[in-house]
């Protein structure tokens, strides 16, 4: 297969957006995105025990899971997308297949409903994901401490916790930026705890 | 393609019905993969059916991730994976894999490269 087009390789990257619902996912895409955010709607068939506590139902269930996301061309040959995942925190088989070869994640934060996110952190620990924590300021009110934030959803002090606007372009730039920051001083700690 | 007589046609049809029922495809394919229209593709002699024409008209401009043609078709994700594999496979598209950055997969020096790349892009936007 000698493509004259292939003369580089194409290829693309995805960050995961996560958060509870309604806390501003598809807004923070939209914020940077060269499209307007498209959804697309994945058919999931899973067998519902463990989903539901419904095991009197030996079959499966068919559930229909939206998801929005957007794009940024980095360059001709890679793109990268942001995937909004479903608010709906019971879906981890969803989840499976979009934090599979993702860069990493920002968990998007509403300090009104702290605990709605818990269980995305739980899952991006238990994945091996790296993550961020972006607190959305609603009309630019910085109504926590970063530290009592990070204190409440008892994660690591590497975690990076961060204000965020996810209306705002500039905001939602530098919060990418910081991923993938954390992301590259990951690794290069692990290079180093090899030798 | 011949259809039988008791095909149903419209769009009030079952999503699965535009892959004839099937919902394994021949390529697993990931959400963010890139898909291209190739030159077979765009010379349209080797199309079976609308489908195959509007993905062929979508990825023959700018590249298209799988996510995005099931987006614009407005169909479910599982379609589009089945619809592209099979055109994949009769070369009317190129199919460009992500880039995966899992911590213990992949080529460390590759996926760093790309990362710094990556960076380098946003800090321009």
């Amino acid at each position: 297969m000698n493509s004259p087009a292939d003369t580089s390789r194409v290829t693309s990257a995805k960050i995961v957006i996560a958060g509870g619902f309604g806390v501003g996912k598809t807004t923070l895409v939209g914020s940077v995105s060269e499209i307007t955010p498209l959804t697309t709607e994945a058919i999931m068939t899973s067998a519902s025990e463990g989903v539901d506590d419904n095991n009197l139902v030996p079959d499966k269930a068919t559930t229909t899971v939206a998801m929005d996301f957007g794009r940024i061309t980095i360059d001709q040959d890679l793109i990268l997308y942001l995937f909004g995942t479903p608010g709906q925190t019971r879906f981890w088989f969803m989840w499976d297949e979009l934090v599979r070869g993702a860069i990493g994640a920002i968990v998007l934060v509403d300090t009104r409903r702290l605990a709605d996110c818990f269980s995305v952190i739980d899952f991006f620990e238990h994945r091996k994901l790296p993550y961020l924590v972006a607190v959305n300021c609603f009309d630019g009110k910085q109504l926590h401490d970063l530290n009592d934030i990070r204190d409440a959803l008892q994660i690591s002090h590497d975690v990076p916790v961060m204000y965020t606007d996810a209306r705002n372009r500039e905001s939602t730039k530098q919060v990418l930026i910081k991923l993938v920051e954390y992301v590259l001083s990951m690794r290069r700690t692990r290079t180093v705890g090899v030798h | 393609m011949v259809l039988g007589g008791d095909e149903p046609t419209g769009s009030l049809v079952r999503p699965y019905a535009v892959t004839r029922g099937r919902t394994r495809p021949q390529l697993e394919i990931a959400l963010e993969a890139l898909v291209e229209t190739t030159a077979r593709g765009r010379s349209g002699q080797f199309l079976g059916g609308r489908e195959q024409k509007v993905i062929v008209d979508l990825c023959g401009g700018r590249l298209q991730s799988l996510a995005e043609i099931a987006a614009r078709m407005e169909v479910p994700l599982g379609v589009a994976r089945v619809l592209v594999a099979d055109m994949a496979a009769d070369g009317l598209l190129a199919v460009h894999e992500p880039t995966g950055f899992d911590a213990d997969g992949g080529d460390e020096s590759v996926g760093t490269e790309l990362l710094e790349r990556v960076l380098s892009g946003l800090r321009r936007l």
